[in-house]
């Protein structure tokens, strides 16, 4: 066996790198050209629609896909070069939760700890941590076939941390979850990183959930990151406020009259709202009634609010994730 | 952002016979929930033991011991196809084919362990049957350690036979596949001397018969029971088997390293 302690790191200080990475799946580029750097300790939140190349991404770094081209590495490994090293470092919960029906809960957590080199006596003592994490009760010596959907996840949870990783990978974990579980899922990844200090790349297409969780937020567009920082600056840079308009009539000609305002940047939704960016929304406020007014526009509807992740999503690629997505 | 430091990363890799045992101890948990895949292997074997013995008993001619000839038949077909494959399809299907793979688990160990556990089911599979020969009268010329190299041609038949499923269920997940492979079986069972003796074939299928490696895997077995140690049938039927076994293994990592190249 060749013994993972005597490798070098090719970066100590990332938990995850990637530079230019690509892969391609026949014709279909999913990810295209990906610089990504998240620190250690960090609660990275990966937002983007479905087929933005999340998941793909995500794979990469589990090493279960090779990149076509470019580099990534996670705890200062090479995810091609040195996938075992990786491996030992890493816990990752899945979109789905990949776990055998036909195990019981306690069997498939010491089965992973097995798998991880742990004695006996280090797979009792670390089932006894992350059962208090993840709170399965008694239900772990049933079969993981009679669980619930939230059951599940949290066991998934629970296997991935069974080993104590350095990385968690938490791919859309609150996908399919009612509020409850959502809310369980949310606290069990801030007491993880809080803590025990575990870094956390955490993938979502919530909006609220990367706001909430990361202390970071990279948004991935058809496979490009189209913009990164922290919740706060991000938002920031779209403007102070949003002023979303309601209307009946032409869109368009809304837009070519809204854009007369100074200091405002006008869009037109999907779903045939108008939004406006601005500095500062009060005193916008008047003059954007206005102005649809005069453009002869029925105004159905006027609100303010704070941008959100998803207008920073709309500034940089011209829609919205909220369009094709569940309502976060 | 966290508060402390991290605790430390406690996972290694375990190396490979551990990784082996793990995978292997998995699936030999699962047999006693599933005894709809273990019984037939019990009973459809004595059944079929039971009515060629009763309808052709007295064809066979005398001064051939019937049952002693016929048990070799029951013990191929309560051993062959005793494969965790459909497991391993469900694994594939599920995802947790890949949770294996992002753990430091041996790739080989993905496979291997569920040969190993396959070759322990075969071994246990075979004491009910020739406890059904013993009770008609069957005894084995060669004793005890003729029994047990009974036993370990079964058991690398059935290696050699579960490896045929295994590449078709990583190539290509799909459990309609995998049992489509047990057709396969049936005409390479029944083309053999299985049931009739050799001198009794004729044309075509004694032609089939000669190049089938299952009849020499009858003949080694026979032998033993019938024969005493003759070191011919035994070298042909080893020859036979291990040549199939080759293959069959040559598939089945091909088929691993595909799936897991798939990821490349």
């Amino acid at each position: 066996m060749k013994a993972t302690a005597e490798r070098t790191p090719v970066a100590v200080s990332d938990a995850v790198r990637t530079a230019g990475l690509v892969r391609r799946f026949g014709s279909t580029v999913a990810v295209d050209g990906l610089d990504l750097c998240v620190r250690r300790g960090e609660i990275y939140g990966f937002l983007g629609p479905n087929g933005a190349g999340k998941s793909t991404v995500v794979r990469i770094l589990c090493t279960l896909l090779r990149p076509t081209a470019g580099i990534a590495s996670v705890a200062g490994y090479d995810v091609t070069e040195d996938p075992q090293a990786v491996r030992v470092r890493i816990g990752v919960a899945l979109q789905d939760a990949a776990i055998d029906d036909r195990q019981t809960g306690r069997e498939l957590l010491s089965l992973q700890g097995r798998l991880y080199g742990l004695s006996a006596a280090q797979v009792r003592g670390r089932l006894g941590d992350v059962l208090d994490l993840v709170d399965i009760g008694a239900a772990i010596d049933r079969r993981i076939g009679t669980y619930s959907g939230g059951m599940k996840r949290r066991l998934d949870l629970a296997a991935a941390l069974i080993h104590r990783p350095e990385v968690l990978f938490l791919d859309e974990p609150t996908t399919g979850l009612d509020p409850h579980s959502r809310s369980a899922v949310w606290s069990e990844v801030e007491r993880l990183n809080w803590g025990l200090g575990m870094t956390i790349f955490l993938t979502t297409q919530y909006l609220d959930e990367a706001d909430t969780l990361a202390d970071r937020v990279g948004i991935i567009a058809s496979g490009r990151l189209v913009a990164e920082g922290t919740p706060a600056v991000l938002k920031h840079s779209v403007g102070h406020d949003v002023i979303v308009a309601e209307v009946e009539g032409n869109g368009i000609g809304a837009l070519k009259a809204l854009r007369s305002i100074e200091g405002v940047e006008p869009a037109w939704n999907a779903d045939g709202t108008l939004t406006v960016n601005t500095p500062d929304g009060a005193a916008a406020l008047g003059a954007v009634a206005v102005t649809l007014g005069r453009a002869g526009l029925q105004l159905t509807g006027l609100t303010m609010r704070t941008p959100t992740l998803d207008d920073v999503f709309m500034a940089m690629t011209g829609s919205r994730i909220t369009e094709d997505e569940a309502p976060s | 952002m966290r508060a402390v430091q991290p605790a430390g990363v406690i996972g290694r890799e375990a190396g490979f016979v551990h990784d082996v045992r793990a995978v292997a101890g998995r699936a030999l948990r699962q047999i006693p929930r599933e005894p709809a895949a273990v019984l037939p292997a019990v009973f459809v074997p004595a059944f079929f033991y039971a009515v060629n013995l009763g309808a052709l008993e007295k064809l066979a001619g005398t001064g051939l011991d019937y049952k002693a000839f016929l048990l070799p038949m029951a013990i191929a077909f309560a051993v062959t196809g005793m494969s965790r494959a459909p497991a391993l399809v469900t694994d594939i299907q599920g995802g947790y084919f890949d949770r294996l793979c992002m753990t430091p688990i041996r790739r080989s160990a993905l496979l291997l362990g569920l040969m190993v556990a396959d070759v322990a089911v075969i071994a246990a599979l075979c004491l009910p049957v020739i406890a059904v020969g013993a009770i008609v009268g069957v005894r084995f010329s060669t004793g005890l350690p003729g029994l047990v190299a009974f036993v370990g041609f079964s058991a690398l038949w059935g290696l050699a036979f579960t490896c045929f499923p295994y590449a078709v269920a990583l190539k290509t997940g799909s459990p309609a596949a995998v049992n489509a492979c047990y057709v396969v079986f049936f005409p390479l069972f029944f083309l053999t001397d299985a049931v009739v003796p050799k001198q009794l074939l004729t044309g075509w299928f004694s032609t089939i018969a000669t190049y089938n490696p299952v009849t020499y895997l009858i003949g080694a077995l026979r032998s033993l029971i019938t024969s005493g140690w003759q070191l011919r049938p035994l070298l042909e039927g080893l020859a036979a088997v291990s040549a199939l076994a080759f293959v069959g293994m040559a598939l089945a990592f091909a088929a691993l390293r595909a799936r897991i190249r798939m990821a490349d």
